[in-house]
């Protein structure tokens, strides 16, 4: 669930907040991108969190990205092969990544694992299960 | 320690994780060496770097405030020194987008700083604690001219969306009457001999006197509406003069109000060692310090270098760079020694021969989230609408923070606002996954539900995410416990004839005060081997 449709919206009733209805109705038509609620992420689908948290850094199309380091492409990503190590990644971290994994789910790690292994012209048809991240943390 | 005595009764780790969720990591480091769990940092004076280095050569990977303290000193004492900097200006993440700037960041999105003239903001490092002795000093030397840096502002604003009907209550508000109700508490405790052994007879009438005093407390113990306690929280109409003098008191807000909106858990922003007054900034811009170490060393720099091999032998370093402005031309330069302060999110990406432990230090440690968004207002509303100069708003918004300068004060004329500042969790992810453009509209859109005059008075913004800076991959360091006990000394350790520098080799990281430490003490141990021959 996204933050704006958490929000009470009832609440915001004072007159000076009319405004501040509108900017929360302007939110709501914004395609895509999504804020969570709290610390951990809310997203559900490996898509949504794809796109909302790893693409931060290894961009839109999966394409990686490279400055005076790089991050590397997970676009046709021979180490995807094995689904156990994209979930041990998210969970722990590699040299300068984040354990992002921290603040999901083993649905949601298990989901987003499943869809950047099928999706950038990845094509690995054994899914990891929820089961699976929760062994690994 | 005497902080440690506020929180009395809340468990070490409790705190820690309240400071950790509204101040982030580098604010919760701090608060453990307040709390006496991790170690003190201290500046000791300029170095003393007795002997000489009888010509030798030092090579410095980077131009940041690490590289260029590390390069002054050696210079000074006789070394030659050379610095490689990927980027095509010095300073590092010590930097300040003004109008007409430009920025790229990984992914290719390019922006323009369309700021008017004198406007800025800081997307790096951005306040001075008074206690940063290093930093203090080196401006002070440099000449680099300070002003104060607003973070405590009573009249600022905290919000959650979730509290209030989403009304922003003041500052001052929340921490006088959370004071006031807790003072009334805890006197109808010591009334009723509910702290007896806890306090002695006579202490427990000094405490009553001090809750009294300190929480504007009646003559009955109780928290009320009245004149008295507008003195400190703020009258509904304020004392004036002639026939519309007389002043009215305000109401309280009840203690079961401010405890179920957790706008409490903000204060700790304002009572932490690392926020407390005096803070500082650079008149101008945080980049004045850069520009100031680089008046000294600038003509050792050797920029658009991107270094891609660092190998060392018993001879000497050589480190092999491709300069960027002629793709794929790859050099070389040698030195005896080198001081490297390349972040380990990149360092940890190069060929490099150092140790085992040192390589698996380098490789230890994840670079944190941070995103800012400086926003151009029209007018400064929030000065000349609801009297906040200076300081910070805090709110469970995604955006986290609205700054307010703490220059040019109660001006006419244009302003910039720091409309979002993240650091680490969900929103700081989101924020970096979207295209700058997309950024500057949520944070005013955000930002609208605290300051409805956004709406029309926004002009223009820029965002800056440091998962996407092309020379950092990252903000700062982001240690463990765990890791630092495993690691941190590796990573500190001279290893054959290379060092390394920077926030991320410090006990402060995200501070130029950890960056300039940590150089400090890498060429002072640096420079007695070499010495020591």
């Amino acid at each position: 669930m996204t933050q704006q449709h958490a929000r009470p919206l009832g609440l915001l009733v004072a007159t000076a907040f009319a405004t501040a209805l509108s900017a929360t109705a302007a939110l709501a038509d914004s395609a895509g991108a999504t804020f969570s609620t709290g610390d951990k992420f809310s997203e559900k689908t490996g898509q949504e969190l794809y796109a909302n948290v790893c693409q931060a850094c290894h961009m839109d199309k999966g394409q990686g990205a490279v400055g005076a380091g790089k991050y590397p492409a997970l676009a046709k990503n021979t180490n995807l092969e094995t689904g156990g190590y994209p979930v041990f990644v998210i969970l722990h971290g590699l040299k300068g990544m984040p354990p992002v994994g921290q603040m999901m789910s083993d649905d949601q790690v298990a989901a987003v694992v499943n869809y950047v292994r099928t999706n950038f012209g990845n094509d690995y048809k054994d899914p990891v299960t929820a089961e699976d991240v929760a062994g690994a943390r | 320690m005497q902080q440690s005595q506020y929180f009395t009764g809340m468990s070490r780790r409790q705190l820690l994780s309240l400071i950790g969720l509204t101040a982030g990591s580098a604010a919760m480091y701090q608060a453990m060496t307040s709390l006496g769990l991790a170690v003190e940092s201290g500046y000791r004076g300029p170095p003393k770097l007795e002997g000489d280095p009888k010509g030798a050569t030092v090579l410095i990977l980077g131009s940041g405030l690490a590289g260029m303290t590390a390069a002054l000193e050696l210079r000074a004492v006789g070394y030659k020194v050379k610095i490689l900097e990927y980027n095509s200006r010095s300073g590092g993440r010590n930097w300040t987008l003004r109008g007409g700037d430009t920025y790229t960041e990984l992914g290719g999105a390019t922006q323009k700083c369309e700021f008017d003239e004198g406007l800025y903001i800081n997307p790096g490092p951005w306040r001075i604690p008074y206690h940063h002795n290093g930093l203090l000093a080196y401006c002070r030397r440099l000449g680099v001219t300070l002003e104060p840096f607003q973070q405590l502002n009573h009249n600022a604003f905290l919000h959650s969306s979730k509290a209030f009907g989403g009304k922003p209550q003041r500052v001052r508000d929340i921490k006088i009457d959370f004071q006031g109700h807790v003072s009334e508490l805890l006197a109808k405790a010591a009334h009723t001999g509910k702290l007896e052994g806890a306090v002695t007879k006579e202490d427990q009438e000094m405490l009553l006197e001090a809750l009294q005093s300190w929480g504007a407390l009646d003559k009955d113990y109780a928290y009320v509406k009245s004149l008295a306690t507008s003195e400190f929280r703020g009258f509904a109409k304020d004392p004036g003069g002639g026939l519309t003098a007389v002043p009215t008191p305000s109401e309280p807000i009840a203690l079961k109000d401010i405890l179920s909106s957790g706008l409490w858990g903000s204060l700790a922003n304002f009572a932490l060692y690392e926020f407390q007054t005096t803070m500082f900034q650079p008149v101008g811009g945080i980049d004045m310090i850069g520009k100031a170490f680089t008046k000294e060393v600038g003509d050792l720099i050797t920029y658009h270098a991107k270094v891609t091999k660092i190998h060392q032998d018993d001879k000497g370093v050589t480190v092999t760079y491709e300069d960027q402005q002629k793709p794929g031309t790859m050099v070389e330069e040698k030195a005896d020694w080198c001081i490297c302060t390349i972040p380990l999110t990149i360092l940890s990406q190069i060929e490099l021969n150092v140790s085992a432990p040192m390589q698996a230090a380098i490789e230890a440690v994840p670079y944190a989230s941070s995103v800012k968004v400086g926003l151009q207002f029209k007018r400064r509303f929030w000065e000349q609408d609801e009297l906040i100069f200076g300081g910070v708003s805090y709110t469970d918004l995604p955006i986290t923070q609205i700054s307010y300068p703490s220059t040019s004060f109660n001006t006419n004329g244009k302003g910039v606002l720091l409309g979002a500042y993240t650091w680490n969790g969900p929103h700081s992810y989101e924020f970096t996954a979207m295209a700058p453009e997309e950024r500057v509209k949520r944070a005013v859109e955000y930002g609208t539900m605290i300051h409805p005059q956004y709406k029309d008075e926004f002009e223009n913004g820029i965002s800056m995410a440091w998962h996407r800076s092309p020379f950092t991959l990252g903000c700062a360091g982001d240690w463990t416990e765990e890791a630092r006990k495993e690691h941190y000394e590796n990573l500190c350790k001279i290893d054959g004839r290379i060092v390394l520098a920077g926030e991320h080799a410090s006990y402060i990281p995200a501070w130029m005060e950890g960056a300039i430490l940590s150089s400090l003490d890498a060429i002072t141990r640096l420079h007695q081997r070499v010495v020591s021959g």
